[in-house]
């Protein structure tokens, strides 16, 4: 009965599956949505999203499939006498407005114009910008049409019901890969979490109680074992300055949700490129730096390698001695990812640059050749894929 | 069916009603998410007033187990017992202690159950409640029973979004995104929770408090929670209304603002905007 719309849901990446169709045409053989367009929207809604990532797309289908279902509400463009609307016109306009006007073809021109804009907008559901745009300069503006529907001659209340309220949108922000607080990137890092008994000993063990009453001639002898705690390491390299700048934002977000994340953290910075020396503090980057060799060795192979850099830069910084734009490095750049990324059995290169951009820099497809395709976007949806992979 | 609709002291938009009585008629588990401060938790409490059912309480922290839901065994006590030579210890039953599951499924009659945060706990919680959730039923291993329920409760689980769930169990939920209210639902809320209060008052304070949502970079949004507690504060203190009108150009720090900036960085954010603006005006 609604196949298509669960059909619709899942070409459009909704992991919608037949267990919550089922449940929505038992939910409607119940009666729980009656005989109201509104109520089954929400009712599907509520069915069938079960993520608010997903409610933006979840709109966009619902209106492709039930497009036209809804009757009639309120006043339809078409609707409205010509006549009003010309006097109307008259009365908002000014005489140069009026010009333009005519040099747009005149009124019906505009008429035809402004109906196909309508059409365009309701198909694809996005004309509101190019409204809200226009609105006050543009006659269309001056006329009183609002892109949610048309608002002459009604109340408040109807005002709602002549938007269909799957056709707004309100979720469109929450739609994932877009927005990338810390509290999504945490829920990303948690799928690293290791665990393992350390600390204070709370927990009953009953094995090792059993054994040691048993030892103890039938006396009670209760042995406690520790509870188990995220015993994950990462070690972090950051890339600041220079082209990183653009990219500030997303990595202090970054930065502050796997510090509050991981007990086991280390952080180091560098410049486009992770030579033989790195820094802890970016104040004293020039006295205290510190040799990567020696981070190699304090940091064992447990520790899981996050680099976040842009890889932006000229090719030679990475292939060549002598290379940095900053200090004369004895070893080619490559030198040392290889030194880096085989002491760590896991390792990973988060770049903040959007991924479509990346066959653009030839410096990013080396890198990611070099880290054997190890490189993410940082989105959530990046790390995500990146905390999988390190967590294999 | 008695169908959940607003109370007077709860404001249930559309959406939320329909999707409370799809779970409530099919019984199924209703995943509730949203901003804090928007009446996630208080959704179950007015759901069993409007149902008449006792609402029976799980507030989960990181470390609940699945386990503590339905029963603990507790063999320290059992082995206690037997050193001391008391004749409780032959039956298991005595060391069995029943969870909240065990409760709202042996009531005698329907309950609604509130499995508060279920992102707090930890990543494989959902997954260890699938099946009980699924036939509202488990099984005591020490006793051999099985504890089936008498009448499905009507469960309802918020999340924060700490975590994210697994799909087998979302699957198994009906679930509602609890939006922030649009103004007319707003002071639809004010109107529910001070009746008595004075209408320049409260239509001065929702445009504060829609003031400051909308100032960018705030790390802590203030909610629908945040301003109840203001506007009480502020109907104690007795504040004239001048003291919150501000001209358009100029943003003041709220008075009592500390019942809605909840840290001091938005404090901060705020005092360096009123300095800006006082400069600048």
């Amino acid at each position: 009965m609604f196949a298509h719309l669960v059909l619709g849901l899942r070409s459009a990446g909704l992991p919608a599956s037949i267990t919550e169709y089922l449940t929505l045409l038992g939910a409607m053989k119940a009666g729980v949505a009656e005989y109201s367009v509104d109520d089954f929207y929400y009712l599907a809604r509520a069915t069938l999203v079960k993520d608010e990532r997903h409610l933006d797309k979840f709109d966009r289908v619902f209106a492709q499939c039930f497009k036209g279902l809804e009757p009639p509400d309120g006043v339809k463009v078409e609707d409205l006498p010509e006549e009003w609307l010309k006097k109307l016109a008259e009365k908002l306009l000014s005489p140069e407005e009026m010009a333009k006007i005519q040099s747009l073809g005149g009124f019906d021109a505009i008429m035809n114009r402004l109906k196909e804009l309508l059409a365009e907008q309701k198909g694809r559901h996005q004309g509101g910008s190019k409204w809200i745009g226009t609105a006050g300069t543009s006659p269309f503006g001056a006329y009183g049409y609002n892109p949610e529907g048309v608002r002459i001659g009604q109340d408040e209340s109807r005002h709602r019901r002549a938007v269909k309220v799957w056709d707004k949108r309100d979720f469109k922000d929450l739609d994932d890969t877009v927005e990338l607080g810390t509290r999504g990137m945490k829920l990303a890092l948690r799928r690293l979490r290791r665990f393992a008994r350390q600390g204070a000993a709370t927990e009953l063990d009953l094995p090792d109680t059993i054994r040691s009453t048993a030892n103890n001639a039938g006396s009670l002898d209760l042995k406690m074992v520790p509870e188990r705690h995220n015993t994950v390491k990462v070690l972090l390299f950051l890339d600041v300055g220079g082209s990183m700048d653009d990219h500030i934002r997303q990595t202090e977000e970054l930065f502050s949700a796997v510090r509050s994340e991981f007990k086991h953290l280390e952080h180091y910075y560098f410049h486009n490129f992770p030579y033989e020396r790195v820094w802890k503090h970016n104040r004293r980057r020039h006295d205290e730096t510190i040799p990567t060799w020696q981070v190699l060795r304090t940091y064992g192979p447990d520790y899981k390698l996050i680099i976040v850099g842009d890889a932006s830069m000229s090719p030679y910084e990475i292939t060549m001695p002598g290379g940095s734009v900053e200090h004369y490095n004895e070893e080619a750049g490559t030198v040392w990812l290889d030194r880096l990324a085989s002491h760590y059995r896991r390792s990973a290169w988060l770049n903040p640059m959007p991924r479509p951009t990346w066959g653009h820099t030839r410096s990013i497809s080396m890198v990611n050749d070099l880290m054997a395709g190890r490189m993410y976007p940082l989105t959530v949806h990046g790390i995500d894929d990146m905390t999988r992979e390190l967590s294999r | 069916m008695a169908g959940f609709k607003s109370t007077e002291a709860y404001i249930a938009t559309r959406d939320l009603e329909v999707a409370v009585n799809a779970a409530v008629t099919l019984q199924r588990p209703l995943l509730v998410k949203g901003e804090p401060g928007t009446g996630k938790t208080v959704l179950a409490h007015e759901v069993a007033q409007s149902l008449g059912c006792p609402l029976i309480e799980w507030h989960i922290k990181s470390t609940t187990k699945a386990q503590q839901g339905l029963y603990e065994y507790d063999a320290v006590s059992r082995l206690r017992d037997g050193q001391l030579g008391d004749p409780r210890v032959h039956d298991i039953g005595n060391y069995i202690v029943r969870g909240k599951l065990w409760d709202a499924f042996e009531a005698d009659e329907q309950t609604v159950v509130l499995i508060d945060e279920v992102d707090k706990a930890d990543i494989e919680f959902p997954n260890d409640l699938l099946l009980e959730l699924d036939r509202m039923q488990f099984f005591v291993y020490e006793t051999r029973k099985t504890v089936a329920a008498k009448h499905r409760p009507v469960v309802i689980i918020t999340s924060n979004n700490e975590k994210e769930l697994p799909d087998a169990f979302l699957r198994r939920c009906f679930f509602h995104y609890i939006r922030f209210p649009d103004r007319p639902t707003m002071e639809r809320i004010v109107d529910a929770h001070y009746p008595d209060i004075r209408k320049d008052l409260a239509r001065e304070a929702l445009n504060v408090f829609f003031q400051v949502r909308e100032v960018p970079g705030l790390k802590k949004k203030p909610a629908t929670s945040e301003l109840l507690d203001w506007l009480k504060l502020l109907m104690v203190e007795d504040l004239p209304v001048e003291a919150l009108r501000s001209n358009e150009k100029q943003v003041v720090i709220p008075p009592l603002y500390g019942a809605l900036l909840k840290n001091e960085q938005d404090v901060h954010l705020f005092e360096r905007l009123a300095f800006l603006s006082r400069r600048g005006g």
